[in-house]
């Protein structure tokens, strides 16, 4: 019963139990400080799992001592440790920046009933990736979600908007929810069994209708979690009218635990076995992916509103990976995997820097982001820096991601997606340069609402955002970090998928 | 045709629901109709779900014990108050009549019997629960698939049955209870006894074996309906406040009024 022994099951104990306690802190700055506490342990927790994930293989952890086909399981390879660690990392950073954001935007009764609802909502995604219990990902998906609806909602005392797009996002989550349960349902009449390890040795060779309607229900499910591209309707608006730190963090982690599960049951529960799976693959994965990365990246172009751009443009990037693991090939699922890690990065970093500008501004319209650099000039690198690894320059991680993505396609002999990534790329260099352009070469209306001087923002928020920027060009350069880890998990996922055992 | 419609009438049950709540959801401009929709969706799915738990025959997953753990009393009612630790070495022994019976018993719809009363005995004694689910195990693995619990029902059925109607409860118990006292003998002479303890366990299997429905399902929706709740409540609070900040909750009108927002003051900027 040392402490080591629980490790796997700690970042999800220690923030799940520290949440209710603030409710109970004074206002003001105590319930942020429990907060970033909670959430600093959670990653050192998660990162002594991927590095005892990395030296000594898969870890097993029976929860309550029942043993696991019946009791729940705690199964952590390398693509849920790496999952865990970026969810919490990020968890990490944005929680010591909300402050200062949090404090403008949201009223100051509110913040023990926001921080609590942020520590509940990083739970729920740390359990998703943490959980091996098909059944158990359904739970802590809504905790996560219903967390995030309160979150977004909290957005209201700004823009009246945020309500509705909360509801709007909570009809269509509880929907998706509601279908990946069902879906688990059927898979649970096949087999008798929802952890995930044996429902893939129990599904093998089953290929009957009710395997088939559990795995398009699930993906319908997830598709509309992750917001694949039809499915992502809730998505620019909950985005946009949020807070800005919780879309700094959603933004950056929300989805990409739902791709997560995506990639888990493609490539765990069921494998290629499945002859829908492969046809799934080709015939709606693929081209919903490719459609993603255009239609959302073109109508990124034309958004007034740069949060709701860099919402669009989070479709598109779904888009990439939804490409990357379509390929079927382990080179492909890398590129998934480090893409979903990258993303993360550069989203993160995006979404602090409007924050930044919201509090200073008051807005995250474009307009307000005329002739920043002079008056917010760490705000604006950040902001410009990360940019370029959104568009994929070399040196940061976006080049990075892309190139993984560009060789996987042509090895896995799609060439023509190769030539679209590059195409789709040119299209986020248009939007994201249009935001530069106004954010170093233009001076704001001098009559308009933005021409008073401004000054940065505070050195609380400055830090994590650059802490992000830095982050998106260290691991630009040190590439064999995220590539290295990435690649693993996919050899072994491939393995699994293709009918080896783990 | 119509026999094959009429049989799986939970199943109709299940997709009509569920088609009417989404209908609800999507057709509905009311934020509480389609909350209430939602719910509807939500409950096809509950009633799925204990579909998928329910085996012909079988009684509520509630563990019936109290006859069992009252007979019990009445036969140990002196002994067995001082000697508390024979619980523990009890449970020690499960493994030998558990390997010495699956040989007397090699009929399926026997086995999945025995292996509840595994389940069952050692609660009577007050032994752990889940040590007894761990020995359940192996069994578990066949004994899970639904189809194949279904064709053991029916042989379980009727045993079931006899155990309500003809079964002498006093016999069944005392036979329990002779089990209990073998055991405790076991822990003396113990391979010899234990073998005895197997078979009076054995027979009051055959006497009276309650057949449960699948309380993994209930287990599940419960959970489910918890998040469900919770979601309504969520969805109902969102209401009132989009109520209060709008003054309606129609959803055409609150369209109306984002579109003004949104594109009210064109081309210039949006009102803060």
């Amino acid at each position: 019963m040392s402490l080591s022994a629980q490790l796997p099951v700690l970042p999800i104990v220690i923030p799940l139990l520290m949440a209710p306690i603030t409710l109970l802190l004074p206002k003001g700055r105590a319930p942020w400080a429990w907060a970033v506490l909670c959430s600093w342990l959670a990653f050192a927790a998660s990162v002594a799992i991927i590095n005892n994930v990395y030296e000594f293989g898969v870890i097993s952890y029976h929860l309550g001592d029942w043993a696991p086909p019946l009791g729940i399981e705690y199964r952590i390879d390398l693509m849920n440790a790496l999952v865990l660690v970026l969810v919490s990392g990020i968890a990490a950073v944005v929680f010591p920046f909300a402050y200062e954001s949090v404090k403008s935007e949201i009223d100051e009764r509110q913040s023990p009933y926001f921080y609590g609802a942020l520590l509940i909502c990083m739970v729920g995604l740390l359990g998703v990736t943490i959980t091996g219990d098909a059944f158990n990902i359904f739970v802590f998906l809504e905790i996560s979600s219903l967390s995030a609806y309160a979150l977004i909602s909290m957005g209201g005392r700004r823009d009246r908007r945020a309500l509705t797009s909360a509801f709007n996002y909570l009809i269509m989550g509880t929907i998706g929810a509601s279908f990946f349960v069902i879906g688990v349902g059927l898979l649970y009449q096949a087999t008798g069994t929802l952890n995930m390890a044996d429902l893939h040795a129990k599904l093998a060779g089953q290929d009957n209708r009710v395997v088939q309607s559990g795995f398009a229900f699930i993906v319908v499910g997830i598709g509309l979690k992750l917001a694949m591209f039809p499915l992502h309707l809730w998505l620019p608006n909950a985005y946009t009218y949020a807070p800005s730190a919780v879309t700094a963090f959603m933004a950056a982690t929300a989805t990409k635990v739902a791709v997560y599960v995506l990639i888990r049951f493609f490539y765990t529960v069921f494998g290629f076995d499945f002859a829908f799976e492969v046809a799934a693959f080709t015939y709606v994965i693929l081209p919903l992916g490719i459609a993603g990365m255009f239609i959302a990246s073109l109508v990124a172009v034309f958004q007034e509103d740069v949060k709701r751009m860099l919402a669009y443009s989070s479709v598109a990037q779904i888009g990439y990976m939804l490409l990357g693991l379509s390929f079927a090939t382990t080179a492909g699922l890398t590129a998934a995997l480090v893409h979903m890690f990258n993303h993360a990065l550069m989203k993160g970093a995006l979404f602090m820097a409007v924050a930044c500008v919201v509090l200073r501004t008051g807005s995250h319209s474009c307009h307000a982001f005329a002739g920043l650099a002079k008056r917010m000039p760490y705000t604006t690198w950040a902001f410009v820096l990360s940019g370029l690894s959104l568009i994929g320059v070399p040196l940061t991680v976006g080049f990075v991601s892309k190139w993984y993505l560009l060789q996987a396609s042509f090895a896995a002999g799609h060439w023509y997606a190769g030539f679209l990534i590059v195409l789709s790329s040119l299209i986020a260099v248009v939007y994201v340069g249009r935001i530069a352009e106004l954010m170093i070469l233009r001076e704001p209306d001098p009559d308009g609402p933005y021409a008073l001087a401004r000054k940065e923002a505070p050195l609380s928020m400055l830090i994590p955002m650059w802490v992000l920027v830095i982050a998106n060009v260290y691991f630009g350069i040190r590439t064999e970090l995220t590539g290295g880890v990435a690649e693993r998990a996919a050899t072994a996922l491939m393995t699994m998928a293709s009918g080896g055992a783990q | 045709m119509l026999e094959f419609i009429l049989e799986r009438y939970n199943y109709w049950i299940v997709i009509t629901l569920m088609m009417t709540g989404l209908y609800i959801v999507y057709a509905r401009g009311n934020l509480v109709k389609k909350i209430v929709g939602l719910n509807v969706f939500q409950t096809s799915i509950f009633i799925f779900y204990i579909t998928i738990g329910k085996i012909a025959g079988g009684t509520a997953p509630i563990y019936i014990g109290d006859d069992l753990k009252k007979m019990k009393e009445g036969a140990h009612g002196d002994g067995h108050g001082d000697d508390h630790g024979e619980g523990h070495d009890a449970e020690g022994l499960h493994d030998t009549p558990e390997g010495a019976h699956a040989n007397d018993l090699s009929d399926a719809g026997e086995e999945s019997l025995h292996s509840k009363i595994e389940n069952q005995f050692p609660d009577v004694d007050g032994n752990d629960l889940k040590t007894a689910l761990q020995n359940l195990e192996p069994s578990e693995g066949e004994g899970t698939e639904v189809e194949g619990l279904h064709e053991t029902v029916e042989g379980g059925g009727k045993i079931a049955n006899q155990m309500f109607e003809g079964a002498d409860k006093e016999a069944a118990g005392f036979d329990v209870a002779g089990a209990k006292e073998a055991v405790e003998g076991g822990l003396h002479a113990a391979p010899d006894a234990a073998a005895a303890a197997a078979q009076t366990m054995g027979a009051a299997a055959s006497h009276g074996e309650i057949i449960y429905t699948n309380p993994l399902p209930h287990v599940l929706i419960l959970t489910a309906i918890v998040v469900g709740v919770a979601g309504t409540a969520v969805g109902l609070a969102l209401a009132v406040r989009i109520r209060e900040a709008y003054g309606t909750i129609e959803e055409d009108e609150l369209e109306a009024m984002d579109n003004v927002a949104e594109f009210g003051a064109a081309g210039t900027e949006r009102a803060q």
